[in-house]
């Protein structure tokens, strides 16, 4: 029932449904997805998320949004495969629909109308780094982005930043591209530069977004991450994705998922993002042996 | 009028026993538990009622089900006239003959109930609403004549889907906005599937389809489409059943270790995403060996039965007042007593304990004494000073109330709550502060019953097609 008449209630067409327009391979687990979603288009801005469903049997995963494009009806998201969810999502192809496509959720990012921000974006965390630069062009503010990945195969959306930055600087930490090391050290030597930093937005993963915080706190340097918790409604019924933000409970799903980054409890965090890893495993573990059963449902072409 | 079967005499005989599952058995099972009375057995049942000329169970029904005459056509065999009969003035039967607090209501007003036991309305209910359903030659409604205007529904629990049959009955084209995957709301994503069953509420959806209601899923209304764009889109009227689906912590310390659930989270996970047949279907739980449950409502109830079926060895439901306060249903502390649920009253937690990686070891809890009677009339309970001790548990569900969702109240001007957040009504048809915007269910009263938001829902409804039809 999901997704026939999701449209046909507005006049729309219901064959655009969450169909996928274009498929982009990012690096080999890191896919990028254009996907018909009008109503979505129009109401999504930057820092915001989406959840889906692959499967009738499946997860809810929640995914932030990359793109959008009210024009187009579209929505851009990008996924890492790391549990079954995000491979079975990896594997559709242009012209295959996604079951569940549910959005815009959570807050938009707060962004400032004049200055300049500094944006980090870790891994596929330069994904939705990528329209919050877009928006922040759009109002004049000038925009510094760090982009990093652990080698230069893995970095991803470079060209696409650089379109919408003043200045992009890269790391990778083997050094095969850009400054050798983390996107912290880059970050620290901006700072120390003595650059008139207002704001520095780092998205990407957990421990990269605390080394964020640590290095912009001596400073007092306004800092904002995006929290990327395991979520079930993604509309505050469920709580699954509480954190604590200066003290006080939180849900990321719709007091976030952007919050200031030196008030984030990230230990915590980080611990409730490995509370199902043993399921996750198992889950992974089945679908290939499925795979290699020959009666496979992954999609992968094995 | 047929030839007056109301003279039959009734039958004097022991209220007829509902048929359970085995408590043994069921605990490893999602299974319905209640069975369900046979033919025989409902017309025996039916056979025991007075047949009052002022029937006094009718006034106990929020939504008017003309109970003596459905019992009536049971008695004469006729499950057909008997479920059209509930179906004219109830929209989802087998829903309410499975869920509705009838203690409290139909029955508590039957005459046979005062000096025995009342007659068995709500199980007599679900025969009738079963029979209808197990006919494989289903009757397809009369689609009524289309009036030209257009009603959106915001939710689809059972204020919403009342409101929709019952406009879709008088001709509105009526279009039902749902958040989840999957329609139906608490009756999919919390009452658990051994109370009742989800085939249940997709035939009475499916039932709702055929009146010619559209059932619209992953929209988030307030997100992906406001109230306002729902008016510039042509709608007429709007009903808000939006219920009250944010979970409330008790703000103890440790309420963030891994190991801790709310109840709706432990419950959708369970329901909605089918977390008990985890790995065939992908959504996992933790339960580990033995679960507290804090609370005494019927969401406690369903949590910690849940929590025995999903394997847990042992289940405790914590709870700071004693049993007779207890707002659940009588019956769902008897299930859960049978089934081996242990139950800690007067006992309160005050902080979760957990291990170096995070994960709940225990619950620190507190015991209680009951003081004088509080705002609810209830005893107050009071802390025992230096009677703490520790639960062990490895898992924690909070089930201490829900508060109605903000996301509709955010986005739309003009729609006011009061500070509990709820919509505020400015009549008993649950007419909004914003015009032409009716709301009702736990949205507007805060977590109460299915069979009272279905009642909301049908009021609004009667509202709306005054209000649209220039009769208001």
């Amino acid at each position: 029932m999901a997704q026939t008449s999701h449209l046909a209630a507005t006049g729309e067409r219901t064959e655009a449904m969450f169909r996928i327009v274009k498929r982009r391979e990012l690096t080999p687990v890191t896919k990028l997805f254009v996907v018909e979603a009008p109503m979505v288009a129009k109401k999504a801005l930057p820092g915001q998320f989406v959840i889906v469903r692959i499967t009738e049997s499946g997860e809810r995963i929640p995914l932030t949004i990359a793109d959008y494009d009210a024009g187009a009806g579209t929505v851009t998201i990008v996924v890492q495969e790391v549990g079954k969810t995000s491979r079975l999502l990896g594997a559709l192809r242009e012209g295959d629909r996604i079951l569940d496509f549910v959005g815009p959720l959570g807050k938009p990012a707060p962004l400032i109308d004049r200055g300049l921000v500094v944006l980090v974006g870790g891994g596929f965390g330069v994904a939705p780094i990528y329209p919050i630069a877009k928006a922040l062009r759009a109002k004049g503010v000038k925009v510094v982005s760090i982009i990093g990945a652990r080698t230069k195969d893995l970095l991803i959306l470079e060209e696409e930043m650089r379109g919408v930055s003043d200045e992009l600087l890269v790391a990778t930490d083997d050094g095969s591209k850009g400054h050798k090391g983390f996107v912290t050290d880059v970050l620290k030597q901006l700072i120390d530069e003595g650059r008139k930093i207002d704001q520095v937005i780092a998205i990407g993963p957990m421990v990269m977004m605390r080394a964020v915080a640590r290095t912009t706190e001596p400073y007092k340097l306004k800092t904002l991450v995006s929290v990327d918790p395991i979520m079930v409604d993604g509309t505050g019924m469920c709580g699954a994705c509480r954190l604590t933000v200066g003290g006080e409970v939180k849900f990321a799903c719709v007091d976030g998922p952007i919050f200031d980054a030196h008030e984030v409890d990230f230990d915590e965090a980080v611990r409730r993002g490995r509370m199902y890893l043993p399921e996750q495993e198992l889950a992974v573990k089945r679908m290939e042996s499925s795979c290699a059963g020959g009666g496979c449902t992954c999609g992968g072409g094995h | 009028m047929s030839q007056d079967t109301t003279k039959k005499k009734p039958v004097k005989r022991p209220r007829a026993e509902m048929p359970a599952q085995d408590p043994k058995e069921r605990i490893r099972n999602f299974n319905e538990v209640a069975l369900g009375y046979d033919g025989e057995t409902a017309v025996a049942e039916a056979e025991r009622c007075l047949q009052c000329k002022n029937a006094a169970c009718v006034e106990g029904c929020p939504v008017d089900v003309r109970i003596p005459e459905f019992v009536a056509k049971i008695r004469d065999r006729d499950f057909q006239a008997a479920y059209d009969l509930i179906k004219d003035t109830n929209s989802l039967p087998a829903i309410c003959g499975r869920v509705c607090p009838q203690e409290t209501q139909c029955e508590a007003k039957c005459v046979l109930g005062k000096k025995g036991e009342p007659v068995a309305i709500g199980r007599l209910e679900r025969a009738a609403a079963d029979w209808a359903m197990a006919r494989s030659d289903r009757v397809k409604p009369e689609l009524p004549e289309p009036n030209g205007k257009k009603v959106a529904v915001v939710g689809s629990g059972p204020a919403g889907l009342t409101c929709a049959g019952d406009l879709a009955k008088m001709g509105y084209k009526v279009t039902v906005f749902e958040a989840l995957h999957a329609p139906g709301g608490v009756l999919v994503y919390g009452i658990p599937e051994f109370r009742l069953p989800k085939r249940i509420v997709a035939e009475e959806i499916e039932a709702l389809s055929d009146l010619g209601v559209d059932v619209v899923c992953d929209v988030v209304v307030g997100k992906t489409i406001t109230v306002d764009d729902l008016f510039a889109e042509g709608y007429d009227a709007v009903f808000l059943g939006t219920g009250a689906g944010l979970p409330m912590f008790m703000g103890i310390p440790g309420e963030t270790l891994n190991g801790v659930y709310s109840a709706n989270e432990f419950l959708t996970r369970t329901n909605l995403m089918k977390a008990y047949l985890f790995p065939e279907w992908d959504t996992p739980i933790k339960v580990g060996r033995r679960v507290a449950v804090v609370g005494g409502g019927n969401v406690a109830m369903d949590s910690v039965r849940c929590a025995l079926r999903l394997g847990a060895e042992e289940a405790i439901i914590v709870y700071r007042r004693s049993e007779t306060e207890m707002p659940a249903r009588a019956e769902e502390v008897h299930h859960a007593k049978e089934e081996g649920v242990i139950f800690r009253t007067l006992t309160n937690p005050v902080r979760v304990l957990g291990n170096e990686e995070g994960w709940v070891t225990g619950l620190e809890c507190v015991r209680m004494e009951l003081g004088e009677p509080d705002e609810s009339g209830r005893r107050r309970p009071i802390p025992i000073e230096g009677s703490e001790f520790v639960l062990e548990v490895d898992t924690v569900v909070i089930a201490i109330g829900t508060t109605p969702n903000p996301l509709v109240s955010q986005t739309t001007p003009g729609l006011e709550v009061n500070r509990k957040g709820c919509l505020i009504t400015r009549d008993e048809s649950g007419l909004t502060t914003r015009d032409l915007v009716w709301a009702g269910g736990d949205a507007v009263t805060g977590a109460a019953t299915v069979i009272e938001a279905m009642g909301a829902g049908k009021r609004a409804a009667a509202a709306i097609d005054k209000v649209l039809q220039g009769k208001g």
